[in-house]
């Protein structure tokens, strides 16, 4: 008897194309997408149900369907595409915790996996040039996605604490790129020119999009408890991503990229939040030691090769655009 | 063979205006027009004697003089051999290579295809560009003169210990540079969080290897067997008034101690001697420094008032003495937790670099000499 697998976040495309991975995957008996609107492309095999994860309805789908492993994907990084702040924090944080209010309840769930993202250290000068899992953010993030994340995981950890039980996995995925991420680090690199904090060259790690799949695949199917930050192996410094891009970039003060970013969100070309700001200007390293040994497992991509691919995705449209 | 063929006749050109070759010349009384009567007379006629020394330059000179009028201008081959020349003169004989090497350098910077470490440390830029711009500003500004290199391990990680001083951290960057040059080997140093929050300084600072001065970072870079280099006094040292120079001050908390105990690497107390006077620091503007948020605005005998002139460093000489290692593989990683021990150590650390000054300071002759 293979696994259930319950996977929210389903109407965007990473989760789409996880929750079809899943599918595939011959431990896996069936995969239930659940999202507020139905995903745009071929979900395959997977069996979606419309529910929305911040109201009760979700523990009925959980107990109906013997849901036994959840991979709670749907916290979103921009207010974009759910209409503002408001309704994005809603999403995120009312809808993890009804998620794990529904986990709690439920008796057949063994296994819960939460994509996180290394946003929760933050970024400041003050920042250690690795962090470890267990390092907390030298400032505590006061708005935005990064609130989002420290909050929800802070419930995870309280549901952890009250099920000792079911086995929780925590994935801390520094920043996910690749040719069909759009994620306001991608919707950046795409700008014709790249706008750069002067005087600050902040250390970047990414992590290849099929990476990210592979480590969810491999929580999900694993019983492995804690909190994992995952990476590519090495470090770019922006200047040199930018080099490698072959894009222009200008660089101008903090408070005018901030700005510039301000202006550019309104105009809706790029999400250009206050903590991406921090994170362009101080950059962010995390070790991932923790997921070798203990999590066992090996991305396929390392930043820098994670970042070739993007670029390969990139390059030809709009370098020819450029150079005309 | 061209190369020497050049050379040859570059010492033999510097020879012949000295002579005028036995013929008569210039105020001579003799019946012949002066030289610089006959070359305005026909500038060919100045050829012949050039000739026996250098029969290549000669061979330029004349085409040259002939070809002046040609619309065509000067032949591509004439062109090649000037600019081989100068790239003779820049960068020595093999410079072939070396001009190849460093196109090679300047394409990788240029497409970013250069490896930074978990740092952001630029080996590259690091060893072609800093290193090579502060040498000569050690040799030739504050002739370094070093001791003790003996006490620096060839590999392993180690915690070098230093005074801070100057008013601005030109010590670390003549340690760092040392360090280098002597043993081969980069001294990673641990830097205070303004050093990080600064424009410009922050990306430079990453680049050539600096991390921020906490205990993460510091035991991280031991147990990798990086040499990291420390300076605890921070900004009191390196801020402290002219009156008060070669006077330690508070060595912090501690935190280097308890991280080198923790991974075990010895200690090296580095006393540095001449950076005292570099910028000799007689007054501070608090308010200024409280408003922009740094721990001082520096006022020297001549800096605000020459304005970027007296931003120049006096040139003192620079004792670096590197003391004996002071072991702490003999204590258990878990003493770290013992405060006592802790603050024992880095009094010895402290009154090994104080003494070290002092016995420099009776020896030296004098600032500048």
């Amino acid at each position: 008897m293979g696994r259930v697998v319950l996977v929210t976040g389903i109407s965007r495309d990473i989760g789409r194309r996880f929750a079809r991975a899943a599918a595939a995957d011959p431990s896996v008996e069936r995969v239930i997408g659940v999202d507020v609107v139905p995903p745009r492309g071929d979900i395959g095999d997977v069996s979606f149900v419309r529910a929305d994860i911040r109201n009760p309805v979700i523990a009925k789908v959980l107990a109906k369907e013997d849901v036994d492993t959840v991979v709670h994907m749907s916290v979103i990084a921009t207010p974009g595409s759910a209409g503002g702040r408001g309704t994005m924090k809603e999403l995120n944080v009312i809808g993890s915790m009804q998620l794990l209010a529904a986990c709690q309840k439920s008796t057949t769930v063994e296994r819960l996996v939460v994509k996180s993202t290394t946003t929760v250290y933050g970024s400041s000068p003050r920042d250690p040039a690795m962090f470890t899992e267990d390092m907390g953010p030298k400032r505590l993030p006061s708005s935005g996605y990064a609130k989002d994340v420290y909050e929800i995981e802070g419930y995870v950890r309280g549901f952890a604490r009250r099920r000792p039980d079911v086995s929780v996995t925590m994935v801390r995925a520094a920043n996910v790129i690749g040719p069909h991420v759009s994620s306001p680090l991608t919707n950046y690199f795409r700008l014709p020119v790249v706008p750069r904090v002067l005087g600050f060259d902040p250390r970047l790690q990414f992590l290849h999009e099929d990476d990210l799949m592979g480590v969810l695949r491999h929580a999900a199917t694993r019983d492995v408890h804690g909190t994992f930050n995952v990476a590519g192996d090495g470090i770019m410094t922006l200047s040199q991503a930018v080099r490698r891009l072959g894009r222009p970039s200008v660089a101008l003060p903090g408070f005018a990229v901030g700005r510039l970013g301000a202006t550019m969100r309104q105009a809706r070309i790029s999400d250009f939040s206050p903590e991406q700001l921090g994170f362009l200007t101080y950059g962010r390293g995390v070790d991932t030691t923790r997921m070798r040994t203990v999590l066992g497992f090996e991305p396929r991509f390392t930043t820098a090769e994670a970042f070739a691919d993007f670029c390969r995705e990139l390059a030809p449209a709009p370098e020819g655009a450029a150079r005309a | 063979m061209p190369e020497e063929a050049r050379r040859s006749s570059g010492e033999d050109a510097v020879v012949i205006p000295i002579g005028t070759g036995g013929r008569p010349g210039r105020g001579t009384g003799s019946a012949r027009p002066s030289a610089a009567a006959r070359n305005l007379a026909c500038a060919k006629k100045a050829a012949p004697r050039t000739r026996p020394a250098a029969p290549r330059v000669e061979r330029t000179t004349e085409r040259t003089a002939e070809r002046t009028p040609d619309p065509d201008g000067i032949p591509v081959g004439e062109w090649l051999a000037a600019l081989q020349g100068a790239a003779h003169e820049v960068f020595g004989p093999d410079w072939e290579r070396r001009l190849a090497e460093l196109l090679a350098f300047v394409r990788r910077r240029l497409e970013g295809h250069y490896e930074v470490d978990d740092y952001g440390f630029d080996r590259e830029l690091t060893e072609r560009f800093f290193m090579a711009a502060l040498r000569p500003i050690a040799q030739k500004w504050f002739r370094l003169e070093v001791r003790g290199l003996e006490n620096i391990p060839a590999d392993g990680g180690a915690l070098v210990v230093s005074n801070h001083s100057g008013t601005v951290p030109l010590d670390g960057l003549m340690t760092m540079l040392t360090v280098h040059d002597h043993t081969g080997r980069f001294l990673r140093p641990l830097g205070a969080d303004l050093v990080f929050r600064m424009p410009v300084v922050s990306s430079l600072a990453r680049k050539s290897g600096a991390t921020l001065a906490c205990v993460e970072d510091a035991e991280r870079m031991l147990s990798g067997g990086d040499l990291v280099g420390v300076w605890p006094e921070g900004f009191k040292g390196i801020g402290k008034p002219f009156s008060e120079r070669y006077k330690l001050q508070r060595f912090g908390r501690g935190g280097f101690v308890s991280a080198a105990l923790r991974t075990g690497v010895p200690i090296i107390p580095l006393s540095v001697v001449g950076a005292e006077e570099i910028y000799p620091l007689v007054g501070n503007v608090p308010s200024l420094a409280r408003l922009l948020g740094v721990p001082y605005i520096p006022i020297t005998p001549f800096f605000p008032w020459l304005g970027p002139l007296g931003m120049v460093p006096l040139p003192s000489k620079w004792i670096l003495e590197f003391g004996e290692p002071i072991r702490t593989d003999a204590y258990d990683a878990a003493e770290a937790e013992d405060p006592m021990l802790v603050f024992n150590v880095t009094d010895q650390v402290r009154e090994t670099i104080q003494h070290t000054l002092f016995d420099l300071l009776r020896e030296r002759d004098g600032v500048f000499s």
